[in-house]
């Protein structure tokens, strides 16, 4: 039997929760024995193949980029999981919300007190992706399965959320793994 | 600074002694005097109080009456609870707008007029009704706002005006108000026949401990909606530890669609003062204290007057009834527009010159209320209760009603129905019957105890009003076919979204959570999950939040999940891309697309 395609992205994350899986170590050889990865950073494929099994999501929507490969994602992948808290809840990024754009491109581009921009320039080359009005957890954009918090979660809890759903056990997370203080 | 108004403010202060607990007082005034708490006046209210000026600040801020910004010299407020809605207060609103040439909210550029909207006011079986100042205005209309702005112009004070009078004592010169009871069913308890001081006398004859084990036998449990048993609370004050005691009439009916406080204390205040001064006995009190509701404003110098009359009669006061050592007075404290400030220790709070936030329990205000004194806080309603216990004895009450619902419940009817106001019904009368006696028809859903109470359907109507049934406090309010239960559960959660106090996070965000969740169905871009999501959450926000407010405004949600769910299904659609229809990439986009001049290329 053809084993199940794993795909992993990262949003508005700050890949860290890609770098938390990455530390499940040599765990990961046994992983790819149960699974084949399809589009990811990890193997750096940048379209799907097929029709995957799971979906893993770092970071929020920040843009219409974001949206778009989160779209291409839920239909691409039977089970979706928002991992880490800018997945679920638009994290750090989130902390722009109650300003506008115009607000937040001012403090980034031109009156921060780091910003050199004599010419007053705002970044606008027809190459970046909109930007969102705010930043939106996943879970508002599509629906999701299920949802994996920490900042980010850790590798064991990752390593054992999977196994668990590839192998069709009960997931026990020991209090451990969702402890977070 | 300002000298005159520092004097003002320094005067005011020192007429109540400087004492920051009357800072409620103390801000009341200031505003009447000047138009408002502005900062100067914060300033020089702190410095005189000697108090945090956060503390100041704080008060003026949680109260819906009291404002920093000056307003017109004639305030209009509103009342745009559910209830107004249907009888057409947003005709009466346009015409406001319309005659004065504002939107709600402003104040017109010769500063004469503001115009706002205020929850409930009370007056929900003479809907639309407002507040004009502190004159209470009802059964407006649009073809009648012309006038009124009109007479309001010329005479410049709204208490000039002449109106037609109220039934009752809504006539008194003190009130003279236009407001009427509308008592359409007299019962054996509250508004049946009494002979001032009788119960009094009963009282005084026995032992402190001994009336409290009448309270007891007559198994009264408070009028409020809680229904905790009275003689227990008083046992407990009385058992508590504490050089003065204090009772506490709560008449701070804020309820949406209660109003029956509103008409025991304009004709059964006899009842009211005995049932205070009979509890101040029992828990060995000397201080009554009456938290009236700042909408209530016009009834202040009419009970005032009355409290004056008892104690002329020596129902109040000094040697009461020629008792040596029973000393007993009550003073009116007023409310400023907050709903939490019903809930018992947020009463206290605000009766404490604070912001009337709830306080932590355990200490039970029984234990450690008003100014740390034990303290028993009652309803009004409660209180006459005890006066008519006392007269009849404990032996008859308990045949009134049901087993574990002794006596009797006023009742304030509103809504669609043909005749709304008062009725006092014994505990265990059916939604059936009541309907009828309200001439409701083609009724769709009821609401009982008002929005923290629970919706039923027709399936509901042979229950009973009782504790162990359906309990409330007094508010009924009855919907029509014609009316939509989502858009009604959604102008309820806007209520709660604004009198949440703000202090712990369930109540402040579950609700807006909730209400936005709501709003998205009734857009119908709801999913079926919804409806799981708004049960779980509502559910943890009643869970988990720290007084009765958060643990009951979910209610108007999930009781119209539960009772009408196929007017939720209707509208829902299961989608099956896996996208959610709440969210709106074009509008997301909106802003940059036009911050940046060019269109998106994805969507």
């Amino acid at each position: 039997m053809e084993k199940p395609k794993l795909a992993t992205t990262s949003l508005a994350g700050c890949f860290g929760c890609h770098m938390s899986f990455l530390d499940i170590d040599e765990r990961i050889l046994k992983l790819v024995e149960l699974v084949q990865f399809d589009k990811s950073p990890i193997d750096d494929i940048k379209e799907f193949t097929g029709q995957c099994l799971v979906g893993l999501v770092e970071g929020g929507c920040a843009n219409e980029e974001n949206v778009h490969v989160l779209q291409k994602f839920r239909k691409n992948c039977d089970i979706l999981i928002s991992v880490g808290d800018c997945a679920i809840n638009g994290g750090i990024p989130a902390m722009r919300n109650d300003l506008s754009i115009k607000e937040c491109f001012e403090e980034a581009y031109l009156n921060g007190p780091s910003v050199y921009n004599p010419s007053g320039v705002l970044p606008d080359d027809k190459e970046l992706p909109l930007l969102l009005d705010k930043v939106y957890p996943c879970h508002e954009v599509v629906k999701i399965d299920y949802h994996l918090p920490g900042c980010p979660p850790s590798a064991d809890t990752l390593w054992e959320a999977l196994v668990a759903l590839l192998t069709n056990k009960p997931l026990e997370l020991p209090y451990e793994l969702i402890k977070y203080d | 600074m300002n000298e005159t108004l520092q004097a003002t403010v320094k005067k005011i202060c020192e007429e109540n002694g400087n004492d920051r607990t009357k800072m409620i007082n103390i801000v009341k005034s200031v505003q009447k005097k000047i138009g408002c708490v502005n900062n100067e006046s914060i300033d020089s209210i702190a410095k005189q109080v000697n108090a945090p000026r956060v503390d100041v600040e704080g008060v003026v801020s949680f109260y819906a009456f009291l404002s920093k910004e000056s307003k017109g010299k004639i305030v209009i407020r509103l009342c745009n609870d559910v209830v107004d809605k249907i009888k057409g207060v947003d005709k009466v609103a346009e015409a406001f707008c319309d005659e004065l040439g504002i939107k709600m909210g402003d104040t017109t550029s010769d500063d004469t007029f503001t115009l706002e909207y205020t929850p409930c006011i009370g007056m929900c079986d003479q809907a639309p009704a407002a507040l004009i100042n502190d004159t209470v205005v009802t059964d407006l209309s649009p073809d009648k706002i012309k006038k009124l702005i009109s007479d309001l112009k010329e005479q410049n004070d709204p208490s000039k005006i002449s109106f037609p009078k109220g039934d009752g004592n809504n006539a008194h010169e003190l009130v003279n108000s236009m407001v009427n009871n509308n008592i359409l069913k007299k019962g054996e308890v509250i508004f049946s026949d009494f002979e001032s001081g009788a119960s009094l006398k009963k009282a005084l004859s026995m032992k402190p401990e001994e009336v409290i084990g009448v309270i007891k036998t007559s198994s009264l449990r408070g009028r409020g909606g809680a229904g905790f048993p009275t003689g227990l609370k008083w046992e407990f004050t009385r058992a508590a530890k504490g050089d003065r005691k204090i009772v506490m009439c709560n008449a701070d009916e804020g309820e949406p669609g209660t109003f029956k406080d509103r008409v025991i204390l304009t004709e059964r205040y006899d009842l009211l003062f005995e049932g205070m001064a009979i509890a101040g006995y029992a828990i060995g009190s000397d201080a009554g204290i009456i938290y009236l509701r700042g909408e209530y404003l016009y009834l202040k110098n009419f009970l005032e007057s009355m409290i004056g009359k008892a104690k002329e009669n020596g129902f109040l006061g000094k040697k009461i009834l020629g008792l040596e050592g029973f000393d007993f007075d009550i003073r009116i404290q007023m409310g400023a527009g907050a709903y939490i400030c019903g809930e018992e220790s947020a009463l206290i709070s605000s009766c404490e010159g604070l912001r009337g936030d709830p306080k932590t329990r355990p200490p039970f205000p029984a234990q450690k209320g008003y100014k740390n004194c034990p303290t028993t806080v009652n309803n009004v309603e409660t209180f006459c209760c005890v006066s008519k216990i006392l007269d009849i004895g404990a032996e008859k009450f308990v045949q009134i009603g049901t087993k574990g619902s002794t006596g009797t419940k006023v009742l304030s009817i509103s809504g669609d129905c043909k005749k709304p106001g008062i009725y006092e019904f014994p505990f265990g009368v059916t939604l059936e019957e009541l309907l009828g006696d309200a001439g409701a028809e083609d009724v769709q859903a009821v609401l009982v105890g008002g929005p923290s109470g629970q919706f039923i359907a027709s399936d509901g109507f042979k229950r009973k009003i009782c504790f162990t049934d359906l309990a409330t406090g007094g508010s009924i309010v009855i919907f029509n076919k014609q009316r939509n239960m989502l858009e009604i559960a959604d102008e309820y959660m806007a209520f709660f979204e604004e009198e949440s106090c703000g202090y712990c996070t369930p109540c402040r965000v579950g609700n807006v959570l909730l209400k936005k969740c709501l709003e998205r169905i009734i857009d119908g871009k709801g999913e079926p999950k919804d409806l799981d999501y708004l049960n779980e959450l509502g559910e943890s926000i009643k869970l988990t939040s720290r007084c009765g407010l958060g643990q009951t405004s979910p209610n108007p949600v999930l009781t119209t999940i539960k009772n009408f769910r196929s007017q939720y299904e209707s509208i829902i659609k299961e989608k099956k891309d896996g996208m959610q229809p709440g969210f709106d990439i074009k509008k997301a986009i909106n802003e940059a697309e036009n911050l940046t001049g060019r269109k998106s290329v994805i969507f």
